[in-house]
């Protein structure tokens, strides 16, 4: 047999033809299988090998204040983000960031944690300049997985001036997302949440929906560009706030109030309770703390022993002092035990002395006679003891805590501290272990004691004597329902004889008068001195108080104001003028009329004659009206 | 008269010549044609985002290649039969030659780095394992051609498999699976055009199949017992020692497949594991077989079009102007530009059977079927890789791929071809 016959050959031929035709079937078999059958699935797979989804930041809503004016906006800022990718190729992209970027080993520690455990994009820097930005836009084949964009940046436009009531903004940690405040599915890592202040308790309303955009990467984890394939969804912006604050009182406050001093200012207007102005100091700027406050300055910030991140406004608890002795006489007038214009049984002497102990007025040489209204001008110590005696104790300690010296104001703050007072005897026991003897009400009577008070209480009652007993709760947010506030209950008379005594205060004569006497405005106020601890020892200055209010002469009172600068030493000369110029500013503004920095009768003579108002006011009759 | 009419009458001088110098104008234009669509992708394969200088110009050196294999196959093709039948010899000692010094001085290239198959003078390297698969063509041709009888024992396959076996080992030591396995391919199609039963061929394909379905013991042994079955009913056709032998062999493949596995390099361990489930590491091993598949799927019906390919533009598609070239031509042509390429194959490789079938000359008849063989490995293995048909294997499609020395020596086996085919 010849192999090489043509017929052998044909044989042959026809198997190899077999083999050809079954290998290349084979293969077009399964080009069938996976072009024609299984294209949609390769194809999505082709999509997301290309495509990421990242989350497109939707601005906060903008803060106004009640005039309108832009309180905290967004302004565009940079965000330098890392994608999730192989470790090693992270580690190395961290590694030459930190050229361009204040990136502590630490720091790059984390990043790579959180992008171990998560495997999602971490942001490293929410806030990098633009210089940094484009230097790195320039270089970005040498940062594979970086992805810089542009992101809404928080801007707090009065600074420092509103630092505490507005709070800041920061990137939620995993705890706040875990918890059930941010149980809202539109909380995601890495997003940018409200932390304090209005920012945090306007939280759910400020934030809005995070979108998405879509972007088409190359197989080494560089951005293509955006993908057009898909509409990128672009989110909801957040819910713009309207807040009860006056921006520019609270920055005039801000400037007025002594620099290197401590303390707070709480302005709220009578019509609705809404705040005008909250104020504490010293502050610090929020503006800081967005895209995470560098670890220097947060240290500093701890560190100070002025503890600028502390809101006395609402968190400090101060002996209310003089300022309280309004609460003392609204109390005694409602239950009957004294009338406005008699005097008590024993006069002024400088000392009063109940039991064995001697009690002593501020005024060594003593104030004689007084009314109600007298007193409260004088500020006089031996008046009230003997209205406290005749209060009582225990009717002391029922009436006060009914009128909510111990709770909380309710203002739409996150965090507010509730005001000190004892409900019963039984306080003495628990916190001192004695039983407490009458004679504790001689120091209730005076803001003393075991007593401590908010400014933002203090202006809340403050606020109740310049309307008609009642105050509703403060409200920053206009339309806030801050539920019901607090009512002194009393006659109108007698709130009137409270209002004669605080004006007393400001009248000629009165210990306030230089300091907080205006041009167009009728002050009343009360100063007060609260001595403390360190003050008794005589290590430290007193605290210094004015609540008061102010409004055009004859009408009602248009702004209630309590200041108190920490170890200010003395009410009138620290506290007043500052309340005084800010309610000028104030009702300057509201009935436009040309403001002036010199504004007290003090300011005015510190710097010429005596203004003609305030001869043509008292030339006359000397009288106060 | 009809324009077309008129079209032949004026070109017709022309077209007689082109006939000429292609001497089997069916096979030759076939591979011109395909020859250009290679370089049309190749140069798609270097569209990418990031534009790369060696690999965006790679089509124009590609077709200055292609230029150098014309001419080759220009001369290859007047060359008498009997003269490539007398260099047959010398082609293959020197081939093997070459082979043993490239262990020696060879050096990698792109992303083989770590294999020995070139050898460098100057700026200029070629593969000598393509010289060697032509030269062991046409020795196992010469050597076969002498008979008139068909290789019927085991004993008779000894020379010709010896003969590939070295050239075969020798590259497999480089090492270079792929093109030892178009030595495989060119072994077989040789036998089986000189007459070897097929059966014979399957028994001594029969231990290496075994080789691989060793990973499980129960597949094996069933297997293991077809084969003693086969030989049973085929007891007559060979001698006892022989049947002996395939058994031995089959247990001794059975025996060690385990060492054999375990003395694998873990990269070679996970090449054959990914081939099984790519999903098993799809960001290493596997992620080539995952990214052409993905490339291949989403080209579907009609494919994104010519230079469009979102997979290969943006860097996901491994080696994509040479290995994975066909996997571009399967994102961007789609379905029909797959079956036209492999239709086209389809028609070279029976053109291939056609000529040998056709021509007399034994010689002629197994030279054309030992480049049938290899080309026939190369076209599966390359395209079936591209679908995780076959394991990922560094062997180039021919005609396509790019690739210099291997588009000459393709194009100096075509030059053969037709000589040796058409020699009266």
């Amino acid at each position: 047999m010849n192999v090489h016959h043509a017929h052998e050959r044909r044989r042959r031929a026809r198997g190899a033809q077999m083999v050809i035709a079954l290998i290349l079937g084979l293969l077009a078999a399964a080009f069938f299988r996976i072009q024609v059958l299984g294209s949609d699935a390769w194809e999505l797979r082709a999509t997301s090998n290309r495509i990421r989804q990242l989350p497109l930041p939707a601005p906060r809503g903008i803060i106004y204040d009640r005039n309108g004016d832009i309180l905290v906006d967004n302004v565009p800022g940079y965000s330098i983000t890392l994608l999730p990718g192989p470790l090693d190729d992270a580690r190395e992209t961290l590694e030459r960031l930190s050229a361009y970027v204040d990136l502590p080993e630490a720091r790059i520690e984390r990043v790579l944690a959180t992008l171990r455990r998560y495997g999602r994009e971490v942001v490293v820097d929410a806030d990098a300049d633009f210089e940094t930005v484009s230097a790195l836009e320039e270089r970005r084949a040498e940062f594979p997985g970086l992805y810089l964009e542009m992101r809404p940046r928080r801007r707090y436009l009065l600074g420092e001036a509103a630092g505490h009531v507005l709070g800041y903004v920061g990137q939620i940690t995993p705890e706040e997302l875990a918890s059930p405040a941010f149980a809202d599915d539109r909380y995601r890592p890495g997003m940018v949440v409200g932390k304090n202040g209005i920012e945090s308790q306007y939280e759910q309303q400020l934030q809005g929906r995070q979108g998405l955009r879509y972007l088409e990467f190359d197989a080494r984890g560089h951005i293509v560009g955006d993908f057009a394939g898909v509409r990128e969804d672009p989110g909801e912006a957040g819910q713009n706030l309207v807040l009860n604050l006056d921006m520019e009182l609270q920055a005039w406050i801000h400037s007025i109030f002594p620099d290197s001093m401590s303390g707070a200012v709480v302005a709220l207007d009578p019509t609705d309770g809404g705040v005008l102005a909250l104020y504490s100091a010293p502050s610090y700027d929020p503006n800081e703390f967005v895209g995470g406050i560098s670890t220097d300055l947060w240290a500093s910030l701890t560190a100070d022993e002025n503890n600028p991140l502390y809101d006395r406004s609402v968190l400090g608890l101060y002996p209310p002092a003089s300022i309280w002795k309004l609460a003392t006489a609204g109390i005694a007038l409602d239950l009957g035990v004294v009338t406005p214009e008699e005097f008590m049984a024993v006069p002024c002497t400088g000392s009063f002395t109940f039991g064995a102990r001697s009690y002593r007025c501020h005024l060594a040489a003593g104030h004689g006679f007084n009314n109600l209204a007298q007193a409260i001008g004088n500020s006089c110590d031996i008046y009230f003891y003997q209205l406290g005696l005749r209060i009582t104790l225990d009717e002391m300690l029922r009436r006060s805590t009914e009128i909510g010296f111990s709770q909380r104001c309710g203002i739409d703050l996150p965090q507010e501290s509730q005001g000190i007072f004892p409900a019963e005897r039984a306080f003495w026991e628990r916190r001192f272990g004695y039983a407490p003897r009458e004679g504790e009400v001689l120091n209730l009577a005076i803001g003393q004691g075991p007593n401590s008070q908010t400014p933002l209480k203090m202006a809340q009652f403050y606020l109740a004597i310049a309307r008609d007993g009642s105050a509703p709760a403060p409200a920053l947010a206009q339309g806030a329902n801050q539920g019901e506030g607090w009512s002194l209950d009393l006659a109108p008379e007698h709130l009137e004889s409270l209002r004669e005594g605080l004006r007393a205060v400001t009248a000629p004569g009165g210990t306030a008068h230089i300091r907080t006497s205006l041009e167009y405005w009728e002050i009343l106020g009360k100063t007060g001195t609260g001595e403390h601890a360190e003050s008794q020892a005589g290590t430290a200055p007193p605290h210094a108080w004015f609540a008061g209010m102010a409004g055009p002469f004859g009408g009602p009172p248009e702004i209630v104001i309590a200041v108190i600068v920490e170890y200010g030493q003395s009410g009138s000369r620290v506290a007043a003028p500052i309340m005084s110029k800010a309610a000028d500013f104030y009702l300057r503004k509201k009935y436009g009329i040309e403001f002036d920095t010199v504004q007290t009768y003090l300011e005015h003579v510190q710097r010429g004659p005596v203004p003609a108002w305030y001869r043509e006011r008292y030339s006359s009759n000397g009288g106060t009206r | 008269m009809v324009p077309g009419a008129l079209f032949l009458e004026r070109w017709h001088p022309v077209i007689r010549l082109l006939e000429k110098w292609a001497v089997d104008p069916l096979l030759v234009f076939a591979i011109f044609a395909m020859t250009l669509f290679g370089v049309a992708m190749i140069y798609s394969a270097g569209v990418v985002h990031i534009p790369n200088a060696v690999t965006q110009d790679a089509w124009i050196r590609q077709a200055a290649w292609f230029v150098m294999a014309l001419v080759a196959f220009t001369v290859l093709a007047r060359v008498p039969l009997r003269w490539i039948e007398w260099v047959a010899v010398p082609s293959y000692v020197i081939g093997i030659l070459l082979l043993v010094i490239t262990l020696v001085i060879g050096t990698g290239a792109g992303t083989a780095v770590g294999v020995k198959s070139w050898i460098r003078m100057g700026g200029f390297g070629f593969q000598p394992s393509e010289f060697a698969k032509i030269a062991t063509i046409l020795m196992l041709a010469r050597v076969l051609s002498q008979r008139k009888e068909p290789l019927t024992s085991l004993r008779d396959l000894l020379l010709p498999s010896a003969l590939v076996g070295l050239p075969l080992a020798l590259v497999m030591l480089q090492p270079d699976l792929g093109t030892a396995l178009a030595f495989g391919g060119i072994l077989f199609a040789i036998l089986f055009w000189a007459g070897t039963p097929v059966a014979l061929l399957l028994l001594v394909a029969s231990p290496a199949v075994g080789l691989v379905l060793s990973f499980d013991t129960r597949i094996w042994s069933a297997y293991v017992v077809g084969v003693i079955g086969f030989l049973y009913l085929y007891r007559y056709r060979l001698f006892l020692f022989e049947s002996v032998a395939v058994v031995l062999a089959n247990f001794a493949a059975g025996t060690i497949s385990r060492p054999l596995w375990e003395s694998l390099k873990p990269y070679q361990q996970n090449r054959i594991l990914v081939y099984l489930d790519p999903e098993v590491d799809p960001r290493g091993a596997g992620y080539q077989v995952i990214q052409s598949k993905v490339a291949v799927g989403s080209g579907g019906l009609t494919g994104q079009g010519f230079t469009l390919g979102a997979q290969k533009r943006y860097d996901f598609l491994p080696e994509q102007h040479t290995d994975f070239i066909f996997s571009v031509v399967g994102e961007e042509l789609g379905f029909l530009g797959t079956m036209a390429v492999i239709l086209g194959f389809a028609f070279i490789l029976t053109r291939l059977v056609r000529m040998a079938e056709q021509s007399s000359d034994p010689f002629a008849g197994l030279v054309l079927l030992g480049i049938l063989g290899a080309w026939l490995v190369h076209i599966f293995v390359n395209i079936g890789m591209t679908v995780g048909v076959v394991p990922i294997t560094g062997i180039p499609l021919p005609f396509v791929s790019y690739g210099g020395t291997f588009l000459l020596m393709s194009w100096v086996a075509v030059g053969i071809a037709v000589r040796v085919a058409h020699e009266r």
